[in-house]
């Protein structure tokens, strides 16, 4: 770790604090959390490989950029519309651009009653003592997470989802994030919160995007509780340009007879960290993690993710596949931890990735780490090329090499895509993929 | 011109020779039956002339309607006109039977220069083939071979032969693995698809496969040679009196 990586960060942090400009400024555990933050992540600096956490991801190409805070004057878009997964007449819109919300790009009228999403920033004057309880409080195990403390200096602005009890929101609630940079670095650090009320029902899209050249951080933190009964999808593409760079750490926590499904595919970024740590922590909780990534040239996306089994009867089921071309790298680290008492767990995780070229590599760690004794749990990885069969199958019947290959490599993610469980987003994500293995063909 | 002509051709796999100067001439309409025992190079000669990794040819040619197609890539030998039933055909999980067939009918279609056929379009034909081989329709909603029975797996071998429309077929061992009912329905779908265009070159262990498809010339094969053609007459004799006369041991 290298002081002087650190040092703009310091800079920019005092030159904020002292202009007394950061939303909720008067708000004592604000002020406390954003201090907390700054003097933690001084002590842990940017993570080397020799963190085990971080041991297949370097970030010295993070660490050399000089990122100014993004400011809402940053983002002057070149954008004739809102680019959406869902399309633009379905579901209910939220923007952010550069980490900030914009009212006039977002389309929340139609939100029926028992769905509340407001920007963090409005929460802030509307609903303090709502953020208050919640921020930095659902997290857990957050002290060893660098990018956590450092998005607790920095964060002014995200997402506020709340569910109310019992209400199901039919369509999904799509929320774009749009990476903007032209002229220079820009860093932004979007504080989320998503709170799924008793026997509530609710999608959630995250959507990032990216337009410019400059290089970008986004480093979210996202809190979630899924109360009792309740239901929470949410479905993530993160297709941010090959400058940019995305963290996202996620805290879960998964209440009795509560189901967490989750979905997160990466086809963009230079280097993308989704680091979810969910704890199933009433009995019959139940949570899917799973995802898929398609990385070329130089891209690096790591998937670090923890699963916490803390009482008994609870249910994970995690699949992470993945295609390779280039240069391209993947990490999968998965731990599984089950607690002494938490009996009748069952638990399963798949790791699968293909690799597309001799350069391309995955690192993959599965752990699991069993305390209870009657558990039902499995995990699997592999790592391989096409299979040679298929491809000449189909290429004896006139399909060219590279359709063929992805129609294959197509078929072999869309298993992991097909658990998601909405029709219109999973042909979305589909597409998606769709797209990506097609711009390969030229 | 002759729709096949295969000249002294010699393949290798791994070093060791296993086709070894093989001549064959067919000519438009005609089918040909290849009979030899276990380990003769029939299914090699399958692979050769489609095109399959891990075969090296050393010597001779194969000439598709007098053009060599040896050096050609698999998806170019399908494109004029050339198709394999397979022997296994492959498993393709998360691939519809479909979405397969509409991409194998447009690459082809493409590569010879013709317009695509929009979904409408491919879909009525696909039906009529269906229709014309007796393959129940709901099985073009499954993934590509994926679970289906030995019956089933032969039966859309010869349905993507009727939906691509080759010039030459190559069977390769399609009678293997088949009771006689679903052998019977297989060769039936065969002989649907003989026409007066398209020559067949039907590769076999037993004489079994050929009470259904009676081709117009037999011959066997044995230590990678033709050693002997002639009639459907001779399918008969080889039953009857087994490999041994080539210095092999008897039929099974």
């Amino acid at each position: 770790m290298s002081e002087s990586a650190l040092q703009p960060f310091h800079e920019q942090y005092t030159a904020l604090t002292n202009a007394g400009s950061l939303p909720g400024s008067a708000l004592p555990w604000l002020s406390n959390l954003r201090e907390r933050g700054m003097t933690r992540f001084d002590e842990l600096g940017f993570p080397t490989p020799r963190v085990e956490k971080w041991k297949y991801t370097n970030l010295r190409a993070l660490e050399r950029q000089v990122f100014h805070p993004a400011t809402t004057m940053t983002a002057s878009l070149g954008l004739d519309r809102v680019p959406t997964l869902i399309g633009e007449q379905a579901g209910h819109r939220a923007v952010f651009v550069n980490g900030r919300f914009r009212a006039e790009m977002s389309s929340l009228g139609r939100l029926p009653k028992g769905a509340k999403v407001m920007s963090f920033a409005q929460a802030l004057e509307a609903e303090p003592n709502l953020l208050a309880e919640e921020i930095d409080q659902i997290a857990e195990g957050q002290d060893e997470q660098p990018f956590y403390h450092l998005n607790c200096a920095f964060m002014q602005d995200g997402l506020v989802l709340h569910v109310e009890e019992g209400a199901k929101i039919e369509e999904p609630i799509e929320v774009v994030y749009l990476a903007a940079a032209d002229d220079e670095s820009l860093a932004y650090h979007p504080r989320h919160l998503i709170v799924a009320g008793k026997n509530s029902e609710a999608t959630l899209v995250e959507h990032h995007v990216g337009i410019g050249e400059a290089n970008t951080l986004a480093n979210h933190v996202t809190e979630i509780r899924v109360e009792p009964g309740a239901k929470l999808h949410h479905y993530k593409l993160n297709a941010e340009t090959d400058a940019a760079f995305h963290v996202s750490t996620l805290h879960a926590r998964v209440q009795e007879n509560a189901f967490y499904d989750s979905f997160t595919l990466t086809t963009g970024g230079q280097l993308s960290r989704n680091e979810p740590h969910v704890k199933l922590e009433g009995s019959f909780a139940d949570a899917r993690l799973n995802g898929a990534y398609l990385q070329r040239g130089k891209q690096h996306c790591d998937n670090t993710t923890l699963i916490e089994h803390a009482v008994p009867d609870t249910h994970c089921r995690e699949i992470f596949k993945g295609a390779l071309e280039g240069k391209g790298r993947a990490v999968f680290a998965g731990k599984l931890h089950v607690y002494p008492d938490a009996q009748r767990t069952d638990g399963n995780q798949l790791s699968r990735c293909l690799l597309l070229s001799n350069q391309a590599e995955i690192d993959t760690k599965p752990e699991l780490e069993i305390y209870a004794d009657d558990v039902v749990c499995s995990h699997g990885c592999t790592a391989g090329e096409l299979e040679k069969d298929p491809l000449f199958y189909l290429r004896s019947r006139g399909i060219p090499f590279p359709v063929a290959r992805r129609m294959m490599v197509e078929s072999f993610l869309a298993e992991v895509v097909q658990e998601i469980t909405t029709e219109d987003l999973r042909q979305a994500f589909l597409d998606r993929v769709t797209d990506w293995l097609s711009r390969s063909e030229q | 011109m002759a729709m096949l002509e295969i000249k002294d051709l010699r393949a290798e796999i791994e070093g060791t020779e296993i086709l070894k100067g093989l001549n064959l001439s067919m000519d438009p309409g005609e089918v040909h039956a290849i009979m030899g025992p276990n380990g003769s190079g029939k299914s090699t000669l399958a692979h050769v002339l489609t095109g399959r990794d891990g075969y090296e040819v050393t010597g001779g040619d194969a000439l598709f309607q007098g053009q060599s197609i040896l050096e050609m890539e698999p998806e170019e030998r399908a494109a004029v006109g050339l198709f394999l039933a397979f022997q296994y055909p492959v498993e393709i999980p998360g691939v519809t039977m479909t979405t397969f067939l509409k991409e194998a009918v447009n690459s082809i279609r493409k590569a010879r220069g013709e317009d695509e056929l929009d979904a409408m379009k491919f879909t009525k034909q696909l039906r009529e083939r269906c229709k014309l081989l007796n393959i129940p329709e709901d099985m073009m909603r499954r993934s590509v071979n994926t679970g289906f029975s030995g019956g089933e797996k032969k039966r859309a071998e010869v349905l993507q032969m009727a939906a691509l429309e080759p010039k030459l077929a190559v069977l390769d061992e399609t009678d293997s693995g088949l009771d006689i009912d679903a052998l019977k329905t297989v060769a039936d779908g065969v002989n649907r698809l003989r026409s007066p265009e398209r020559s067949m070159l039907v590769i076999t262990h037993y004489q079994r496969l050929l009470n259904y498809i009676v081709p117009d010339h037999v011959h066997v094969m044995v230590k990678g040679q033709i050693v002997k053609s002639g009639g459907k007459d001779l399918a008969h004799e080889l039953e009857a009196e087994g490999y041994a006369q080539f210095g092999e041991e008897k039929a099974a």
